[in-house]
């Protein structure tokens, strides 16, 4: 059974101001879309969204594929707060992981040593540094098997070695018939990534037409860099190298 | 159930590893329990009538002492993210925090009634009262403070709006506990009566506080 993951028409509004509209992809099993935008534009608001904390203004996200279970109990998401307690070790953070998340797929020290931190099993993580707390936190994909990854910012705090172990981990999770959703500035390098660019939907004030509901927007800012905007100015999906077809 | 049990041994782990709210709401408890007599007098039979009360009362304070921390943590390193996508309701992610919670800070507090007892000029029949209408009230206590936690999380000083919001609440519990602590040391009310009443507020509470939280979690973004 293949996952199949669309998401029409998505709108999200925070604290009454509109993050992006009209956001309309879709994803099925080995495929990857990068998620890029500039800071603030929305890309983290996305995957909230896909993970079920936020509810989307207007737009569905429907997911095929995964029975009974709801989205969220059916992906992984590695965002900006790495979810991981100080006070226990590596070991006992990922043992946490795979008793609650279910499904288990590598142990804890397999995984940990999949992201090169096999020596770092029996320290508390708050003995851990920023990339290597990322890294932990990484491992957790692999603990648990999951058909969905939400990545944000994963090559955040990584050195250029534990980058590359992430890209490959990235591939194999695709080509086990994963998909993989990654907010992120930097290219990841995952061969045949699809590309959705959000551009972050100007507030009527910062247009200097006073409050009001979501008028039509008009995409781009004038200091925003050139790149091809859509007719309805959210976002542009344009089909990377490879795989990548444009069938959204 | 698997994903239940796995976050009550996270939550004692981390209770055991860190020490925290559970030693801090008995000292807490014991602190109050000690200042009474000094304010009173050294008047045992006045302290003895007022035994229960006095417990009870330092009992539903010290609750409050780690309970903004329930969801606190969870929430501020993203933790809170990780149980949502657990294959279980967020009900039940709430109900093993609480039961956690409980048991490293309402437990204690119950087993150390009879000790601190003493301070209050308790009788044996007193302090096993005690024991039991803690037992089985603290809960109650938890899940209506749980509430509070959740409306909370995301507030950075939210303690102080914590007990605001959930003492009011927590009056029921603490006149049937009493009442039924002092049924036992003689009376005319049987002391089945208000047990009864007490236990009837823990289970109720134990759906609405759980329930409720779940509903402030989703909603607080």
């Amino acid at each position: 059974m293949g996952v199949r993951l669309e998401v029409k028409d998505l709108a999200c509004r925070r604290s009454g101001r509109l993050i992006f509209s009209g956001l309309s992809f879709a994803l099925t099993q080995g495929e990857a879309l990068v998620v890029t935008g500039r800071n603030g534009a929305g890309k983290s608001t996305l995957l909230a969204l896909l993970a079920g904390r936020l509810q989307p203004e207007t737009g569905t996200v429907r997911a095929e594929g995964i029975g009974e279970a709801t989205l969220a109990e059916r992906l992984h998401w590695v965002g900006h707060r790495d979810a991981l307690k100080s006070a226990l070790t590596a070991e006992e953070n990922l043992a946490f992981a795979q008793h609650l998340l279910g499904e288990p797929a590598l142990g804890p020290r397999d995984a940990l040593e999949a992201v090169g931190l096999a020596h770092a099993a029996p320290l508390p993580v708050a003995y851990l540094s920023a990339g290597q707390r990322r890294r932990v936190a990484l491992a957790r994909l692999l603990v648990a098997r999951r058909p969905l990854w939400l990545l944000d910012e994963p090559t955040s705090a990584l050195d250029k070695a534990s980058q590359a172990t992430l890209l490959r981990l990235m591939n194999e999770h695709l080509a086990g018939g994963g998909l993989l959703i990654a907010a992120t500035h930097q290219a990841l390098g995952i061969d045949g990534a699809r590309e959705v660019r959000i551009e972050r939907t100007p507030s009527p004030r910062e247009r200097g037409e006073g409050w009001g509901e979501g008028e039509p927007q008009d995409g781009a800012r004038s200091e925003s860099p050139p790149h091809p905007v859509a007719p309805d100015g959210a976002l542009d999906l344009s089909p990377r190298a490879g795989r990548g077809d444009g069938r959204a | 159930m698997r994903p239940f049990l796995a976050l009550v041994a996270r939550d004692l782990r981390l209770a055991a590893r860190i020490g925290g709210s559970g030693v801090l709401g008995l000292v807490f408890f014991l602190m109050i329990v000690t200042l009474v007599p000094f304010a009173l007098g050294p008047d045992l039979n006045l302290l003895a009538r007022i035994g229960p009360a006095i417990l009870w009362l330092a009992a539903v304070l010290s609750t409050l002492i780690g309970l903004d921390r329930l969801f606190q943590g969870d929430e501020e390193d993203g933790s809170l993210d990780l149980l949502r996508a657990a294959p279980a309701p967020l009900e039940v992610i709430v109900l093993a925090k609480v039961v956690a919670h409980w048991i490293t800070t309402g437990l204690p507090l119950a087993l150390a009634a009879p000790l601190f007892g003493l301070l209050v000029a308790l009788t044996p029949q007193a302090m096993g009262a005690m024991v039991a209408t803690l037992i089985v009230g603290t809960p109650a206590l938890t899940f209506i403070g749980a509430i509070g936690a959740a409306l909370t999380a995301a507030l950075r000083r939210g303690g102080l709006i914590l007990a605001i919001l959930v003492l009011p609440l927590m009056i029921p519990t603490l006149i049937f506990g009493v009442s039924a602590a002092n049924a036992a040391m003689g009376g005319t009310v049987p002391f089945a009566t208000p047990f009864l009443i007490l236990a009837a507020i823990s289970l109720m509470t134990a759906v609405v506080g759980t329930v409720a939280s779940a509903a402030a979690l989703r909603w607080s973004e």
